[in-house]
């Protein structure tokens, strides 16, 4: 039973993700950018601009430039992050390929700092009055979820272990259609559930924001507007679009 | 009234310091003439959400800034209008909130079924009050999408939300006003062509006495190399005026027939302040039509901000192409270009000591810096007009970096701000501007601020005095270009 509403709950919540997410940057796609709008100075080249587009992902940059304390925090977090979801890649790869072992070490700390960014960011939430009047409750709950799926993921490499043999059958069972029991550890549930609710909310929230980026076009174009003609793309998409411009507003409160 | 500190201080947050600024609203008749209703049309909460609609089908930036957002804050303390007010509406991403929380109510699974959690908000009377007041307390200076880790430009929000409030009647009267005055007479200032060419032939002999040599001021000459289109403040105003001679006195010396058009005598275009693609179009258009009829075989452009980054961003998209130029030199050319390259092939005869009673810094406008370039390399909108000003002037100084080149404060009055009813909203959003030019007067004996933007030039001709500063401290770049140059009195 246990394992079926994990297994199902799993399995919508990736189609739900993938599925979502697609529907998303397919529609920002479909959508024309008339004017050529870098924020500049802006590369010249499209090199340039990839090489943009890296330093924001990878560093941060501009956020460096706008805020060292979000920066330190928010870095931290994601780069953490990236380190624990790659250390999780040995519950889905069999055998478990020879890098992740060699980085398995790096999970509890990854985890910890994961953890300490994340709470960096929600005490500067609460404390800076400026942002804590931008936040609402679900910029508050966002945090507060990540935190929850950092810490569980955390204790159960400290305090309550759990079959991790047996649940990476479980997983390994996912993904051949072949459903293996899961361990009922209760901190494990609560990670799961936390996970499973992360992936549900991803294309319907902000946290669109991490492929969002690479479709920015104050970040994405080339600043070469004499040189190339840039057209507004409105002539051939125009008509497809106003099929949305038929809307009435009705009060749901 | 605010106090400059030594150091610039982030206010508080201030709920509703600005509830009470909002600019006129455009009547009936010059709503109507841009084709918007004359005023707030009876349906106008389905109106707005269908305008709403359309643009975010139309352009993609705004339903990626609306969803991306992770209200990190990093822009919260860099709008100039936020510093300078406390107003917490007027932090960047709280003006956009005031668009996103619809946006999220009417078109997002989120904010349709959990508005509470979201913050998603009905367009209420109240909400579409706010957005007048604070798409108009924003100069569209693109400050914070430096900053922001998105790039998210609350410039783009703004002239959507102002391009929805002229759709449902409510427009700006000082913007529309303007743009009436282009479509009819050619310029901003309402001026006739008779008018105009009095004004050149008076400049003609005005430097004539003053130097000894007669430099045209031509107007509608066919068959000239150059068709040079200005902010028609250049024509009167001061320092403006001085900035015009300047160009004039390079035309000149380098001996490049030039002229001005009457029809065209206009290179601000009021449709970018208002959002309006179809406006910002038929302004530029003018233009096109001038060059064509006058047969030049180049564009150049005077010192105006947001006319350069119209005409250096976004011709090419709405008139271009402009395969009818002269392809040696790129269409359209900014005016410091032309007068950079003239000093590297040393076209042009300089004495920089003629300006050694000054000691120069240099204001970066705000359209010219994040909307632009210059030149061939990435940043040339910053080292071409310092390497202008230090090549005419011995002593320059630049201000904190962190308040120039894209970092640069807006002087205050942009974005179609420059309006007498928004006065105390200019005097305050300077406010980040005037404490580093404080900085460097009371370091370096700074006397003047040199600047390329008409609006610039007006904004600091008003606030500066109130600031306790000389009002004459604002000059054109080509004012001391013009004072520099030698002539031959045989020319
Ligand atoms: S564009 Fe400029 S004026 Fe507008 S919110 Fe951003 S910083 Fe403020
Ligand atoms: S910097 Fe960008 S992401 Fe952060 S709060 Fe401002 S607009 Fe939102």
């Amino acid at each position: 039973m246990l394992t079926a509403i994990f297994a199902i709950g799993l399995y919508l919540a990736v189609l739900v993700l993938v599925v979502g997410t697609a529907f998303r940057l397919v529609h920002y796609v479909r959508i024309p950018v008339p004017l050529v709008i870098p924020t500049t100075p802006a590369p010249i080249t499209r090199t340039g601009v990839v090489a943009r587009l890296l330093r924001e992902v990878v560093f941060f940059e501009s956020l460096f430039k706008g805020s060292k304390w979000t920066w330190l925090f928010g870095w931290i977090f994601h780069f953490a992050m990236l380190m624990v979801l790659l250390e999780h890649l040995r519950y889905v790869s069999e055998p478990v390929w020879l890098w992740i072992v060699a980085i398995q070490w790096i999970g509890l700390y990854a985890g910890i700092a994961m953890c300490l960014g994340l709470v960096g960011l929600a005490v500067r939430r609460v404390l800076v009055d400026r942002i804590r009047y931008i936040s609402a409750p679900s910029d508050h709950l966002m945090l507060l979820l990540l935190v929850g799926i950092g810490a569980s993921g955390v204790g159960m490499k400290v305090f309550w272990h759990t079959d991790i043999v047996a649940l990476k059958a479980f997983v390994i069972g996912l993904i051949r259609f072949d459903w293996q029991p899961l361990p009922g550890d209760p901190a494990l549930l609560v990670h799961l559930s936390l996970v499973i609710v992360l992936m549900l909310i991803f294309p319907f929230s902000k946290l669109l924001h991490a492929p969002a980026v690479f479709f920015s076009p104050t970040r994405n174009m080339v600043d070469t507007p004499r040189e190339h003609r840039h057209v507004s793309g409105w002539e051939e998409t125009r008509t497809s679009h106003r099929k949305v411009a038929s809307h009435e507003p009705k009060p749901r409160g | 009234m605010p106090v400059i500190t030594e150091h610039l201080q982030v206010p508080r947050v201030q709920p509703d310091a600005m509830a009470e600024t909002k600019p006129f609203v455009a009547k009936a008749e010059f709503q109507e003439a841009l084709g918007f209703p004359g005023k707030l049309v009876d349906n106008w909460q389905s109106v707005a959400l269908d305008k709403m609609s359309e643009l975010l089908g139309k352009y993609r930036a705004l339903p990626v800034f609306l969803d991306a957002c992770v209200k990190c804050g990093a822009c919260t303390d860099k709008c100039h209008y936020y510093l300078g007010t406390g107003d917490p509406k007027n932090m960047p991403v709280a003006r956009q909130d005031l668009m996103r929380n619809v946006y999220r109510r009417y078109f997002t699974v989120a904010g349709r079924y959990f508005p509470k959690l979201v913050g998603a908000q009905d367009l209420t009377e109240s909400v579409l009050e706010d957005w007048y007041r604070y798409y108009h307390q924003c100069s569209e200076c693109r400050r914070c999408s430096v900053y922001c880790p998105f790039g998210i430009d609350t410039a783009e929000i703004t002239m959507a939300g102002r391009e929805i409030l002229a759709s449902v009647g409510l427009g700006q009267k000082y913007a529309n006003e303007i743009i009436g005055k282009v479509h009819k007479i050619g310029n901003n200032l309402g001026l006739p062509e008779p008018a105009l060419a009095d004004t050149l032939t008076g400049l003609e002999e005005e430097v004539e006495e003053d130097i000894g040599v007669k430099v045209r001021f031509p107007l509608d000459e066919a068959g000239a190399d150059v068709l040079l289109v200005t902010p028609s403040a250049d024509f009167f105003a001061e320092p403006h005026v001085d900035g015009l001679i300047g160009y004039a006195k390079v035309f000149h010396q380098a001996g490049i027939r030039w002229t001005l058009s009457s029809y065209a005598s206009e290179a601000a275009n009021f449709g970018i302040f208002i959002g309006n693609y179809d406006q910002m179009q038929k302004v530029a258009e003018r233009i096109r039509q001038a060059a064509l009829d006058l047969g030049v075989r180049r564009i150049v452009i005077g010192e105006c901000g947001h006319a350069w980054r119209v005409a250096y961003s976004y011709w090419n998209t709405l008139i271009g192409p402009f395969d009818f130029l002269d392809t040696d030199y790129p269409a359209p050319q900014h005016v410091c270009e032309m007068t950079y390259d003239l000093i590297q092939r040393g076209a042009l005869t300089l004495d920089p000591s003629a300006n050694d009673n000054k000691i120069v810094t240099f204001h970066d406008s705000c359209n010219v810096s994040r909307g632009s370039r210059m030149g061939s390399i990435p940043g040339g909108q910053f080292t071409l007009p310092r390497e202008i000003i230090q090549a005419v002037c011995n002593h320059f100084v630049d201000m904190a970096p962190e308040t120039t080149h894209e970092q640069t404060f807006c002087c205050g009055g942009g974005g179609g701000l420059l309006t007498d009813d928004l006065l105390e909203l200019r005097v305050k959003g300077a406010l980040p501007r005037v404490t580093a030019l404080k900085q460097v007067v009371d370091n370096h004996g700074v006397t003047h601020m040199a600047a390329i933007c008409a609006i610039c030039k007006s904004q600091f001709s008003k606030v500066l005095p109130i600031y306790g500063f000389d009002m004459d401290m604002i000059v054109s770049v080509h004012q001391l270009v013009g004072d520099a140059l030698v002539f031959d009195s045989a020319h």
